[in-house]
């Protein structure tokens, strides 16, 4: 490869002449681009990056890029992945899934995935609803939540989805949305650059089913003031005017007013901090609900710990040296071998 | 006291006991023992679901026997020269398969007031006038056991665990076996507890010297070699010879293996075993359950490697799905089903052969694959690799049916070496030319597409579970496209046909009244029923099937050669059906479904059943 001049890539080398065929205003085409946008910085060649999917609308990804993919079945990307990475530990791999490829009918895939630790990057694509069915509710719709197949709304409790990253062990684990193209371009960055399984949750308007689920979180009007952008080493700052801030009160997290807080009592993001993190993650109110904590943004924790196929070739590695290379023969034999003349 | 040698063609021994007696163990090692002496020998444990079954019931019954010979020996026996019965509830349950003028070996410690009403006796069966039948032999296996570990400073329950070891050196001084065998394999299975080797040591010699020094025996017996087919020899289960098959193609491949599965009774050896054997490449992967197990098998094969699973009945309907995935895909994996009694969990630790129609069926849409069988615990060998053979040449998920009787049951193998086996050659893209544009789904004459591999530049493409346009196999609805996918599909996995031999009458008559068309692990009973009646004149063939999808070429004609067709299956009637919709033959069935093996004589009955009424 060295000896050949070849050009380097950009956004558009990624593209397939496949129509795509999302609904039009459907927020899976910003990710879509986004993702295209990042993959010349990952410094792979197009034949080493794998994306893997399961059933979903958000799933049909993998044919929009060019690179390797598959679009496996319902819930299974995760399981897929799973096993090539196993093989094929060199390959850059991503995995699309939705709320609920990811978190109903592969919620046990994905959990044991975030465990292991395989480096894979997920991008789950949050829509608060099934979109490929035409509108169902879905593990992560609120309470209540009016839908054709709770027309009198829906009795589940919803999942939080990174709460549950984080309590399956979870190395890295982030948030971003359809609507700041900037700012998803960031946390995919990190989110490729960490070693291990980097979830990365994306809030994204399914404008058919479900329009304006993250509204209040998107829309310029609200957006300052229920969002929290995460930043390592800063305060947790923000507001129209950055005036609020967020303050421990003995372990309870609080809205205080900068200006007039005690600065020692201010919460500084530490994305290596797992306690923290716990905390972060429960900042998960109902934007309806008074004295609500905002929803953050950005990377909510990072941690170094091995990768399963990493320890696999470890032992592969270990067992030849000391057994020495399989050999087919002595395998065979055994040893109580007797002769027939 | 020197005692005559009496020589034996065939000898069938039961050893039976409670479900903590250590009962596999030692039929085992009598088993390995008898197979150094170079005798043909068949296995059957048999044994409970649970781990520790209520001690002293009829449930916790745990029974292992063997048949060894001087000469063929194809079944592990209808009924038995020796019970060798811990307490009374062993006896119970084995009593009626020994023969008569048998001999039982008796713990009679364990025929005490408490055994007797656990087994539902009001008297004890010793003091019954119907064992005037058998010769007995009764021995308080526990005291003698005790006795030889007096100075050990063992205490009574850990000494106890020791009893099936006097039982063993008893049994190697009746058949004139030498210790070292055994003695070696306690020596490394204690390697880490000395006291445990001197006791078990020292109660095996115990038992030997028992034999010698009291005056039960009259003669000893003398099994001599069998006059196998010259060649190396070792003893081998049919798990373990499931997993050197796949490790064997792996290897012939030029692939690695990756394995992914979920533990299931019988099925979980193949795993055990294949995680010993990571200096080989083998990735084996424990994963969550069975559909993230095939999963990452597909994700295996598509990454380049060798993926194999293996479940039993309920697991294989778990990755139904996915394996439907793996026939879109049109990648290479083979799917071991160990199969057990079912449906639901069903018998899980007995055996049946009722998984055939799942595997020729079970899934969504037409989904055709091809399913090759294992007959005995060493083909299990053959068969594993065949399967990884078809699926790497023709690009194609394979069924491989084994059962819980061969996995779990052993026989002397005529093990091959590396040189003897053929190499495999998957079906790669060839090396790319520039110009050209890389169709995932172009196909040569046997309709088998190339295998494009991550890392492969200018190949990028890809791959899933809709509908794949033909060449292209860009995503498509069109109904002709689809019509044409699907018959090339099923075309496909018809075409392997031609890659398989053609089918023999494996025994008996090439023509005749009769055929015995059989499939799986009932090989060695219907060969030697078949073999049976031959020698009584009547003319009697016997097909076994190894490929069951596609058949072979030519098996149609060979069935014209025979006025009747019977199928005997251990379920209630699977390859009967396949043979009556492709061959519409009046075949008849002949099929038990009792979670154990056929005995021959239940065999050779439905034989002359036919005969007499012709
Ligand atoms: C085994 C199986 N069950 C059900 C379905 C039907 N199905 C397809 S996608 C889907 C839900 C999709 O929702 P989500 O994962 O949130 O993806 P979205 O369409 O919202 O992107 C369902 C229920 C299926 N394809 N396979
Ligand atoms: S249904 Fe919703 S999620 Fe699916 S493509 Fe249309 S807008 Fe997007
Ligand atoms: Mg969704």
């Amino acid at each position: 490869m060295s000896e050949t001049l070849t050009k380097p890539l950009t956004a558009k080398d990624f593209t397939t002449d496949q129509d795509i065929r999302w609904c039009p205003g459907c927020g899976d085409y910003s990710v879509l681009k986004q993702v295209q946008s990042i993959m010349p910085e990952l410094g792979r060649e197009k034949e080493d990056i794998v994306f893997i999917s399961g059933i979903g609308c958000s799933s049909r990804f993998p044919y929009y890029m060019n690179t390797y993919g598959m679009h496996s079945i319902h819930g299974r990307a995760t399981a897929v992945a799973s096993g090539l990475k196993i093989s094929r530990p060199e390959l850059s791999v991503w995995i699309i899934t939705g709320d609920g490829d990811a978190l109903s009918i592969g919620g046990n895939h994905l959990i044991h995935m975030i465990r292991r630790n395989f480096d894979v990057n997920v991008l789950l694509f949050n829509n608060e609803i099934y979109g490929l069915t035409k509108g169902q509710y879905s593990p992560t719709s609120p309470e209540g939540k009016v839908t054709k197949s709770t027309p009198i709304g829906s009795l589940d409790h919803p999942f939080n989805p990174l709460k549950l990253c984080l309590g399956a062990d979870s190395t890295f684990i982030a948030r971003t949305m359809d609507r700041d193209p900037k700012h998803q371009r960031e946390v995919l960055l990190k989110g490729s650059q960490h070693v291990g399984t980097s979830m990365i949750e994306i809030y994204q308007n399914c404008n058919v089913f479900n329009d304006g689920a993250f509204e209040v979180y998107t829309d310029k009007g609200s957006k300052l003031q229920e969002t929290l952008f995460l930043e390592s080493g800063k305060p947790l700052i923000f507001g129209a005017d950055r005036e609020k801030a967020i303050a421990l009160d003995g372990t309870i997290p609080r809205v205080v007013n900068l200006a007039e807080a005690n600065e020692a009592d201010l919460m500084i993001h530490d994305e290596r901090n797992r306690f923290q993190a716990q905390l972060l993650v429960s900042f998960f109110d109902d934007p309806k609900t008074e004295g609500h904590l905002p929803r953050p943004f950005g990377v909510f924790y990072a941690e170094d710990r091995y990768r399963y196929e990493e320890a696999m070739e470890e032992q592969i590695a270990g067992a030849t040296e000391r057994m020495g290379k399989g050999n087919l023969d002595l395998l065979l034999s055994g040893s109580n071998v007797w002769t027939a003349e | 006291m020197i005692k005559e040698v009496e020589e034996k063609q065939e000898v069938t021994i039961v050893f039976a006991g409670d479900s903590g007696d250590g009962i596999q163990l030692t039929g085992t090692q009598f088993t390995n023992t008898n197979a150094l002496y170079g005798n043909d020998i068949s296995t059957f444990p048999n044994y409970p679901a649970e781990i520790r079954a209520p001690q002293g019931t009829l449930a916790g019954v745990s029974g292992f026997q063997l048949k060894f010979g001087s000469i063929e020996v194809a079944t592990p026996g209808d009924d038995c020269d020796v019970l060798v019965a811990m307490n009374a509830a062993a006896f119970k349950v084995n009593i009626a398969r020994l023969k008569k003028h048998g001999t039982i070996i008796i713990n009679s410690d364990g025929f005490n007031a408490r055994d007797l009403k656990l087994a539902g006796y009001q008297h004890s069966p010793l003091e019954d006038k119907s064992l005037n039948d058998f010769r007995t032999i009764q021995i308080d296996v526990t005291k003698m056991t005790r006795t030889a570990l007096v100075d050990s400073g063992l205490g009574k329950k850990e000494m106890d665990r020791s009893r099936n070891m006097f039982v063993l050196g008893f049994l190697y001084y009746m058949y004139n076996r030498k210790l070292e065998g055994t003695i070696e394999f306690l020596k490394q299975k204690f390697a880490k507890k000395p006291a445990l080797i001197e006791a078990n040591v020292g109660v095996l010699k115990a038992g030997y010297h028992f034999g010698d020094t009291s005056e039960v025996f009259t003669s000893r017996y003398n099994v001599k070699a069998a006059s196998l087919p010259a060649g190396s020899y070792r003893n081998i289960m049919g798990n373990q010879a499931t997993a050197l098959g796949l490790i064997a193609a792996s290897q012939k491949s030029g692939l690695d293996l990756f394995y992914g599965s979920y533990p299931i009774t019988p099925a979980s050896d193949i795993l055990h075993e294949l995680a010993k054997h990571k200096n080989f490449g083998v990735r084996s992967f424990q994963a969550e359950d069975e559909i993230a197990a095939m999963c990452s098998v597909i994700g295996a094969s598509f990454g380049g490697k060798l993926g194999i699973t293996a479940s039993s009945g309920p697991g294989i309907a778990l990755k139904a799905e996915a394996i439907g995935l793996g026939i879109m895909l049109e990648l290479p994996m083979v799917i071991v089903n160990v199969q057990r009694g079912g449906p639901s969990t069903g018998l899980p630790t007995k055996t049946e052969q009722a998984d055939l129609l799942q595997a020729y069926y079970g899934r969504n849409g037409e989904a055709p694959m091809p399913i090759v069988s294992a007959s005995t615990p060493s083909d299990c060998f053959n068969a594993a690799f065949e399967a990884c053979r078809i699926a790497l040449e023709h690009m194609t998920p394979v069924f491989l049916l084994s059962d819980g009787y061969i996995a779990n049951g052993s026989e002397p193998w005529k093990f091959p070496t590396s040189a003897d086996l053929p190499n495999i050659t998957p079906k790669f893209v060839p090396e790319k030319k520039d110009d050209e544009t890389y169709l995932p789904y172009k196909r040569d004459k046997n309709l088998v597409r190339d295998w494009a591999l991550p890392g492969m530049k200018g190949y990028e493409h890809r791959v899933g579970g809709l509908e794949k346009e033909v060449d292209t196999g860009n995503v498509s609805y069109d109904p002709d496209n689809h019509e044409q996918m699907v018959k090339i599909r099923a075309e496909k996995i018809a075409k392997i046909a031609d890659s398989i031999p053609l089918q023999i009458v494996n025994n008996g008559a090439e023509k005749g009244d009769v055929l015995l068309l059989s499939w799986g692990s009932t090989y060695g009973v219907v060969k030697t029923a078949v073999k049976e009646c031959n020698l009584r004149g009547m003319t009697v063939g016997h097909i076994h099937l190894t490929y069951i999808s596609p058949f072979p070429k030519n098996l149609g004609d060979l069935l014209k050669n025979y006025t009747h067709i019977i199928v005997p299956e251990i379920n209630n009637g699977q390859l009967i059906k396949i043979i009556r919709d492709q061959f519409l033959v009046d075949a008849k069935g002949l099929n038990k479904i009792k979670g154990i093996p056929f005995s021959t004589k239940e065999i050779i009955e439905v034989i002359e059943q036919k005969f007499e009424v012709a």
